[in-house]
């Protein structure tokens, strides 16, 4: 079957594939664009650890078919790195223990992200909601829960 | 294996693909669709999409609001018009599916999904359709009757009169987990009333049969009532007349059937 050219925004930079009928974009970045940052957890919805932000709206890559963010702007965690530095939340999750085995905290911190862009000050139900999407079979959450907390509170001083 | 992705730019030719092809497939969302991809579900060989914007839009300036199909939960949830629906969209999925999952995907969503489409049918709310003989409205109690054979053609929109106050439309969710889950019972009611009394009762159940359906036992309890203790006792009592639930995974049929009279209870009687 013939595949398909797809062009779009992947963290900035403007990238151009070809891809199968069907096929999700959680698979297209990961296998065509090697950006692995997105995992794989259940391809169903469920856990919440390919979450990406497609124009700046979270979404679950694995239920997005590829050709739907043609000349859209998709962000993932790769978006987050900067050298040495670590993002503002990536650090408050470091601080506060908020990844274990970290397989759910790609997703995690993008839902977070997805939360802090357009509330800055959430409340503690507000951080829960945001990330109840999202499956962590570590932590228990609640030192996710403050790691949003603390990041949104370092944003609120700088 | 790989399908086939059809994208049409007019809802007329999304229709006559779909009425054309048993294996076509319309991609709302996606949340449903995809997941049957990703699952390696060999029915669907051809995935239709529309590009018509006319899918994606929301009349809410008059006292008839309606929705088109492709309007995500997201945006309803942005929408200050139809604060009436927000209950019913906070109670599904989390961010991501809110911001994927859409009204016209409801409709077809099995158990124990379709929590919106409770509330829809509720609202006496009248479905859109474009089929292979063109476009026509059906009531969504006689749509939801007849899904199976909804499968080949596009709905285009929702539409539903608005609720005459705030406290005459309720909806309530019961799942395990909180604050997102699968439906154990999903319940709604429309309780339109003149000279204190209910006229026109609506109770819509989710989760209680294969789709979405009245406790018509239920509205007869309530008709031609004052909403006091007498009459939500006797809605309560009535309320699983001719239902039978079935067993799945987060409840069985027996126990769905104790729990339903005590939450029309606390929905009618206003309790938390
Ligand atoms: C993790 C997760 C949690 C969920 N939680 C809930 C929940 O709490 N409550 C709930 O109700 N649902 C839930 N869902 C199910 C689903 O997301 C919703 O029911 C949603 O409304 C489906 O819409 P969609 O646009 O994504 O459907 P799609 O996947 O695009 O489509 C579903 C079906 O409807 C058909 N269809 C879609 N639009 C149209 C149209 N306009 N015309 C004709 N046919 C159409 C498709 O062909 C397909 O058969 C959940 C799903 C996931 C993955
Ligand atoms: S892999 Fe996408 S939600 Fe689990
Ligand atoms: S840290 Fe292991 S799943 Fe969350």
């Amino acid at each position: 079957m013939a595949k398909t050219a797809l062009q779009f925004r992947h963290n900035g930079r403007d990238v151009a594939i070809f891809v199968d009928g069907g096929v999700n974009l959680l698979l297209a970045l990961r296998e065509l664009i090697g950006d692995m940052t997105p995992k794989f957890g259940c391809g169903q919805g469920g856990c919440g650890a390919c979450s990406v932000l497609i124009d700046g709206e979270l979404h679950l890559s694995c239920l997005t078919l590829a050709e739907t963010v043609a000349g859209r702007s998709v962000e993932t965690l790769e978006s987050m790195k900067d050298g040495p530095n670590l993002h503002p939340l990536q650090r408050a999750f470091a601080d506060n223990f908020a990844a274990q085995c970290g397989y759910c905290t790609p997703g995690m911190l993008m839902a977070a992200k997805a939360l802090l862009d357009r509330n800055p000050q959430p409340s503690r139900a507000e951080v829960v909601e945001a990330i109840s999407g999202n499956i962590c079979r570590c932590t228990g959450y609640e030192p996710i829960i403050n790691a949003v907390l603390a990041a949104s509170a370092s944003r609120a001083r700088a | 294996m790989p399908v086939t992705v059809k994208t049409f730019a007019s809802t007329s030719e999304v229709a006559a693909a779909l009425s054309s092809d048993r294996s076509a497939r319309y991609l709302g969302g996606g949340t449903l669709v995809m997941r049957a991809l990703n699952e390696g579900d060999i029915s669907i060989a051809t995935i239709v999409r529309a590009a018509d914007t006319t899918l994606t839009r929301i009349d809410a300036s008059s006292s008839r609001v309606v929705i088109g199909a492709g309007v995500t939960f997201a945006r309803i949830l942005a929408e200050r018009d139809l604060a009436f629906l927000h209950a019913p969209a906070r109670s599904i999925g989390g961010p991501a599916v809110r911001n994927m999952g859409t009204v016209g995907g409801n409709l077809f969503a099995p158990v124990p999904y379709g929590d919106f489409t409770v509330a829809l049918l509720a609202l006496d709310a009248v479905v859109s359709v474009h089929g292979g003989l063109g476009v026509r409205d059906i009531a969504i109690e006689e749509f939801l009757q007849s899904r199976e054979r909804h499968g080949g053609t596009l709905v285009l929109s929702v539409s539903c009169a608005r609720p005459a106050s705030a406290d005459a439309f309720r909806y309530r969710k019961i799942a395990r987990i909180k604050p997102k889950g699968g439906s154990i019972i999903t319940l709604a009611a429309h309780l339109p009333s003149g000279g204190g009394r209910i006229n026109g009762a609506r109770i819509a159940l989710g989760s209680m049969a294969p789709v979405p359906i009245r406790a018509k036992a239920a509205e007869r309890a309530l008709d031609g009532r004052s909403l006091d203790g007498t009459a939500i006792s006797a809605a309560a009592a009535a309320v699983t007349e001719g239902i039978s639930p079935a067993d799945n995974a987060l409840a069985s049929g027996w126990y769905r059937r104790e729990i339903a009279g005590v939450h029309l209870r606390r929905l009618l009687s206003g309790q938390e």
